[in-house]
């Protein structure tokens, strides 16, 4: 039990801290990489509390794949972060507003669940024990079938974010020779190749 | 849950050796290697000549396109999982939902196909 508390601070304060500099520190590089420790600190933490499947998913979805895009983006984009940062102090009312309402609603939610166990019963399915199940089998035992609509509606938010994504940024030039393999297999050397007789001095 | 968590400790084990490792490696060249500190061993080197410009530059929004396109097959794969480990006690509404899952998934697959979106020119 001790080791376990040791742990969760060990996460929750590197966590917090290197989530404070991601907005602190002055490369964006930097940013990105504090962004990687913070999710791998949030990991652990849902590995404390026994979602063993959920930390596993951050892993691999946000360091393997979204913040390797970030990252990309932020060593690629044309962007001059001395003057974006010049209007931080400006924006910073705005920011604090938006954190506000973000912990608000967190703590209405986590309070929610205090103060009305009968809330808590309603909206969650019970967890089995981790000796029963494991925590991935749970998670597909409702995920599927209980809460059907919801993985429906995941499914049909990931093909409208392809085909935004794709409606966004798709420009086709025009007057550029493409690769046509089909075309380039079916080549034989009759069509490939005409042999002319020319007539001596005349040319083509 | 204790269980849970035993299983786990190898590898909190194998990132505190790497913890140490990488800090002894960090912190061992400023005890014992040699320092000459020189302006220009800093300078960025461009074969030969100085460098002409920030290393950030304006870029094609198609590699933005194609890694946005590798984590919704990502995400996509991620739903897999729990499916494939609970199959077994899932039975056909549980299978079928995930065939319409992938379905409307493959109705995007074909879209990007047919746009053209994999091709590189």
């Amino acid at each position: 039990m001790g080791l376990q508390v040791l742990f969760f601070y060990l996460f929750a304060f590197i966590a917090v801290a290197s989530a404070f500099m991601v907005i602190a520190a002055r490369n964006p590089v930097y940013s990105v990489l504090f962004l990687i420790l913070t999710f791998f600190n949030s990991a652990g933490l849902f590995l404390l509390t026994g979602a063993e499947f959920l930390a596993m998913i951050l892993l691999v979805v946000y360091v393997g794949a979204v913040a390797v895009l970030f990252l990309f983006v932020v060593m690629m984009l044309d962007i001059d972060f001395a003057e974006l940062r010049a209007g931080v102090l400006e924006y910073a009312p705005i920011g604090a507003l938006i954190g506000l309402i973000l912990a608000a609603e967190l703590i209405i939610v986590v309070g929610g669940a205090t103060f009305s166990p009968e809330v808590a019963k309603a909206i969650s399915m019970p967890i089995p024990a981790v000796t029963e199940r494991t925590n991935t089998a749970a998670l597909g035992d409702v995920l599927y079938t209980h809460y059907v609509y919801f993985f429906q509606i995941a499914g049909l938010v990931l093909l409208v974010a392809m085909i935004g994504a794709i409606v966004l940024t798709l420009r086709h030039r025009e007057n550029i020779k493409r690769q046509n393999i089909p075309q380039q297999v079916a080549r034989t050397p009759e069509t490939a190749v005409e042999v002319i007789t020319v007539k001596p001095g005349q040319g083509i | 849950m204790t269980e849970l968590l035993g299983s786990y400790v190898p590898i909190a084990i194998f990132i505190g050796i790497a913890l140490v490792i990488g800090l002894a490696l960090l912190i061992a060249p400023f005890a014992v290697a040699f320092k000459a500190p020189d302006s220009e061993k800093l300078s960025a080197y461009e074969c030969g000549f100085n460098a002409f410009d920030d290393a950030r530059m304006k870029f094609d929004i198609r590699f933005y396109l194609v890694s946005i396109l590798f984590i919704i097959f990502d995400l996509e794969v991620a739903f897999l999982f729990p499916w494939a480990v609970s199959f077994n006690d899932l039975g056909w509404f549980g299978f079928w939902s995930m065939m319409v899952f992938l379905a409307v998934l493959t109705i995007g697959f074909v879209y990007e196909w047919k746009k053209g979106a994999l091709e590189w020119n």
